[in-house]
C-alpha cells in the first residue's frame, strides 16, 4: 500500500510498508549502506508520523516478503494468534505505543498479547519510541526460562561467562572460567566460542566445561558455540551437550547463508530435548542475532536492519530458547557507526525481543573501528540494567582475546548489581554464597573463597609445572 | 585488592585476575585497557604515507603503481565498504595502460583497517614475498599500492592485469592485544564478484609476536604454486593444506567482521 503525506508544500511518498518502515527507522549506517534510509531528517519524521497512524491490521495484510518465497514470513503468518491479537486489533502503531506505556494496561495484559504481535508490529512501535519508552516498556515484560536454574526473574541479572582463548587451549579456558566464577559470573551459561569449528576440539571443550560444572555442582549450563550441524553430530557421538547454539537472522535467505533453516533447528532442538540434561526446565536453545546480518548476507529484501532483526525473533520464539542475545556492536561501523547507534540498537532489540516473549540478553560490545568506547558500553549497560535485561556477557577485562572485540567484564556485572541491586539467578546466588564467593548480600565476599575452588586452581597450576 | 589466583595468568593472555577496587577495576587495569584501545584507534585512523611507501618499494627495485579508490575520508571508508572495493575511473584508466605481459600474480598492498600494520610490517613482508616468488619462478605484475582498500578490490585489479592470481596484503582490524597485524588474501582467477569462500587467508602477520614475514611468505608461495597447479583457491584449496595453514589462521584478524 502506498503512503503519501504533504508537509509544508512538500510531498512525501512511500511506496509500500517496508519502505515506510525503513524511512521511519532512526538513523543507522546499515540502512544508509543499503540505500533505504530516509534522505532527510524531515522525511524520517514524516515517515514516523505516517507509521504511527497505521492500523496494526495493515501488517497482517501486507507481508514484507511474499510468504511463498520466505519461510520466516510463513512462520510469522502461521504462528499469528488472532485471539491474543483481539484486544489490540483496533489499535494503530501510535496507539500501541501508548497502550504499552499506559498505567491502565497491566503487565499481565502485555504478556497476554505476545503471540498476537508480529515482529514487524513490534519493530514499528519501536521506531516511534524514544529510548526511555523502550526501557520503560521492556521493563514491564518479564520472560523467565529454565534449564538448571531460573533466568529472567524480576530483580535478577544473569551473566554468560565467555572464557574464549585464541587457540582453544584447555588450561587457558579453564583459567578464565575459574576467574569468572570467582567474580560471580556464569549463571546464564558458561559458553565458549571455539577458535576452530571441528568435532574433536568442540568435544574436548564440552567435556572440560561439563567436568567443571559437575565437580563443583554449579547450577548452570554449558555451551560450545559451534554451528548447529556440528552440535548435532556431537550429540550423536554422546558429547555432553546442554544447549544448542546457533546464529539466526530474519529472512530465509539470510538463514541459508548461515547454513540453517527452520527444520534443521527443530531437529537439533529435538535431539537436545531427548538428552534430558536440564533439571529444572527444557529450554535448550541458545540463539544469537544482530542488526545488519541479513544485509551483510545480501538477503534483506530491502527491509531495514532493525525490522529484519525483529523478524529473527520470530524464528527464535518458535524454539522456546533459554537464551537469546543480540550481539549489538560486533558487526562493525558500516552497520552501526558509533556509540549512539549501538546504544539505540541495543535498546530496540531488547524491547522487541522482550515484547515478543523472548529471554533477551545483550552482548554490549563494539569493535575498534567503530566510533565507540567503554564509556558507551557503560551507558548501554546501565540502561539495559534498568530495562530488566535477562543477561549480559562476562568477558575477562571486557577484552575477548579470541574474537578481538570488546564486551562487558565480570566487574561490569558487579557494578550493575551494586548500583541497581540486581541479583544472580536464585539457584546460582545460593551456590555463590555457599562457596564463599558472595557474602550473602549480593556482593563479593571479603574472606577467602571456598577451598574447593581454590583447590581447583592449585591443581591447574600444578598440572602446568 | 589483588586476586590470590594470579598464577593462572600464565595460561592465557585474557585479562584475568585483575584484582578489584570495591567491585570496580583497579586503576592500573583501567589504564592498561585504555592504552591498548588508544593504540587500536590510532591504528585505524592514522594516515598512510603512500608516497613514501612507494619510494621504499621502488628502492627495492620493484615497479610500483599507486591507485585510488573513490573513498574520500577514513570515516567514509568505515561506512562504505563497497567504495573500498572499487577503483576510481582515473585509476582504472591508468591500470589499463600498464604495458606488460600478463603475470602470474597481481600483488596489491592496502592499509585496510590498520595503517600502523602496513607502516610497520609492509615493506619487510613485501620483500619476503617477492623473494619467495622469484625462488619459485612465479612472475609478478607491477606492485599496486591503494589506500583505503578492501579485500575484494583485488578482483578488479587482478582481472584488469589479466593475472592468474590476485594477492592483497592488507592491514587487519586492530584488536586490543595487537593493532598491527597484516593479512594476506589470495584469489585464483580474479574477477569481479568472487566470493570470500574462493579466497585463502594468511592472518596475524606481525613480528615478533605473530606469524613471521618469512613464514607468511613461504605459505603464500606454496599456496600460490598449488593454486596455479590445481586451478583453484579458497575452501577447495584450504581443505588439503589444513596442516600447513593451521598456524596463524585464528589470530587477531582471523575473524574480520567485514572484508
Amino acid at each position: 500500500m502506498r503512503h503519501v503525506r504533504t508537509f509544508k508544500g512538500r510531498s512525501y511518498t512511500f511506496d509500500n510498508l517496508k519502505t515506510l518502515l525503513a524511512k521511519a527507522s532512526p538513523l543507522r549506517s546499515a540502512d544508509m549502506l543499503a540505500g533505504i534510509a530516509a534522505e532527510s531528517e524531515e522525511e524520517r519524521a514524516v515517515a514516523q508520523w505516517l507509521l504511527a497512524e497505521l492500523p496494526l491490521t495493515a501488517f497482517l495484510a501486507e507481508p514484507l516478503i511474499p510468504p511463498e518465497h520466505d519461510e520466516v514470513s510463513r512462520l510469522i503468518l502461521d504462528s499469528h494468534d488472532s485471539a491474543a491479537f483481539a484486544p489490540i486489533s483496533s489499535l494503530t502503531v501510535g496507539a500501541l505505543r501508548e497502550w504499552l506505556l499506559s498505567d491502565a494496561t497491566s503487565d499481565a495484559e502485555i504478556a497476554s498479547i505476545r503471540r498476537g504481535l508480529t515482529p514487524e508490529m513490534a519493530a514499528a512501535a519501536s521506531k516511534i519510541m524514544r529510548n526511555q519508552d523502550l526501557i520503560a516498556a521492556a521493563k514491564r515484560c518479564t520472560v523467565t526460562t529454565r534449564f538448571r536454574n531460573t533466568i529472567g526473574l524480576a530483580g535478577r541479572l544473569s551473566t554468560r561467562l565467555q572464557p574464549n582463548h585464541p587457540t582453544d587451549d584447555l588450561r587457558g579456558i579453564a583459567a578464565s572460567v575459574l576467574d569468572g566464577l570467582l567474580y560471580g559470573s556464569g549463571d546464564a551459561v558458561i559458553g565458549v566460542n571455539p577458535a576452530t569449528d571441528n568435532l574433536e576440539n568442540a568435544a574436548a571443550l564440552l567435556h572440560l566445561l561439563d567436568d567443571i560444572i559437575r565437580t563443583h555442582e554449579i547450577p548452570t549450563q554449558s555451551c560450545v558455540l559451534t554451528h548447529v550441524t556440528t552440535t548435532l553430530e556431537l550429540m550423536r557421538r554422546g558429547a555432553p551437550v546442554d544447549l544448542v547454539f546457533q546464529s539466526i537472522a530474519g529472512t530465509e535467505a539470510a538463514n541459508r547463508s548461515f547454513g540453517v533453516n527452520l527444520s534443521l533447528l527443530a531437529e537439533a532442538r529435538d535431539a537436545a530435548l531427548s538428552l534430558g540434561r536440564g533439571t529444572l526446565g527444557d529450554n535448550v536453545m541458545y540463539f544469537e542475532t544482530g542488526q545488519g546480518s541479513a544485509l551483510s548476507a545480501n538477503a534483506h529484501h530491502g527491509i531495514d536492519a532493525q525490522t529484519c532483526e525483529a523478524r529473527a525473533y520470530a524464528v527464535a520464539r518458535a524454539f522456546s530458547p533459554l537464551l537469546v542475545n543480540t550481539v549489538v556492536g560486533f558487526i562493525g561501523p558500516e552497520y552501526l557507526y558509533d556509540g549512539k547507534q549501538i546504544i539505540r540498537a541495543g535498546l530496540e532489540d531488547h524491547f522487541c525481543g522482550k515484547l515478543l516473549g523472548l529471554p533477551m540478553g545483550c552482548d554490549i560490545c563494539y569493535t575498534n573501528h567503530a566510533e565507540a568506547d567503554q564509556n558507551d558500553m557503560d551507558t548501554l549497560l546501565t540502561l539495559l540494567g534498568v530495562a530488566g535485561c535477562n543477561y549480559i556477557m562476562g568477558v575477562p577485562g571486557a577484552d575477548d582475546v579470541m574474537l578481538a572485540y570488546q564486551s562487558t567484564s565480570f566487574h561490569d556485572a558487579l557494578y550493575l548489581r551494586r548500583v541497581l541491586g540486581l541479583r544472580p539467578a536464585p539457584e546460582f546466588e545460593q551456590w555463590l554464597n555457599r562457596m564463599g564467593i558472595f557474602d550473602g548480600g549480593n556482593a563479593l565476599g571479603k574472606g577467602v573463597p571456598s577451598p574447593r575452588l581454590l583447590g581447583a586452581i592449585d591443581k591447574l597450576a600444578r598440572e602446568a609445572i | 585488592m589483588s586476586d590470590s589466583w594470579l598464577a593462572l595468568r600464565r595460561f592465557t593472555q585474557a585479562r584475568i585476575a585483575l584484582g578489584r577496587a570495591g567491585h570496580a577495576l583497579p586503576t592500573t587495569a583501567v589504564l592498561e585497557f585504555q592504552l591498548a584501545h588508544a593504540q587500536a584507534r590510532d591504528a585505524v585512523h592514522a594516515p598512510w604515507d603512500i608516497d613514501l611507501f612507494a619510494e621504499r618499494v621502488r628502492s627495492l627495485g620493484e615497479e610500483v603503481l599507486i591507485l585510488e579508490t573513490p573513498v574520500a575520508s577514513r570515516s567514509e571508508y568505515l561506512r562504505r565498504p563497497d567504495l573500498g572495493r572499487m577503483l576510481t575511473e582515473a585509476a582504472r584508466a591508468r591500470l589499463r595502460q600498464v604495458q606488460a605481459d600478463p603475470a602470474d600474480v597481481a600483488l596489491i598492498v592496502s592499509n585496510g583497517l590498520s595503517s600502523t600494520a602496513v607502516e610497520r610490517h609492509g615493506l619487510p613482508l613485501l620483500q619476503a614475498i617477492v623473494r619467495g616468488y622469484r625462488a619459485r619462478g612465479i612472475g609478478i605484475a607491477p606492485i599496486c599500492l591503494v589506500a583505503n582498500g578492501r579485500v575484494a578490490l583485488c578482483d578488479e585489479i587482478g582481472s584488469t592485469l589479466a593475472a592468474r592470481l590476485a594477492v592483497i596484503v592488507v592491514g587487519e582490524r586492530p584488536g586490543l592485544s595487537a593493532a598491527d597485524s597484516l593479512g594476506i588474501y589470495l584469489t585464483y582467477g580474479p574477477r569481479q564478484g568472487n566470493s570470500d569462500a574462493e579466497r585463502n587467508c594468511i592472518s596475524n602477520i606481525r613480528e615478533p609476536d605473530g606469524l613471521s614475514y618469512q613464514a607468511a611468505a613461504a605459505k603464500l608461495s606454496y599456496l600460490t604454486a598449488e593454486a596455479i597447479r590445481r586451478g583453484v583457491s579458497g575452501v577447495a584449496l584450504k581443505d588439503e593444506t589444513g596442516g600447513l595453514l593451521s598456524e596463524g589462521e585464528h589470530g587477531e584478524g582471523g575473524l574480520l567482521g567485514d572484508l
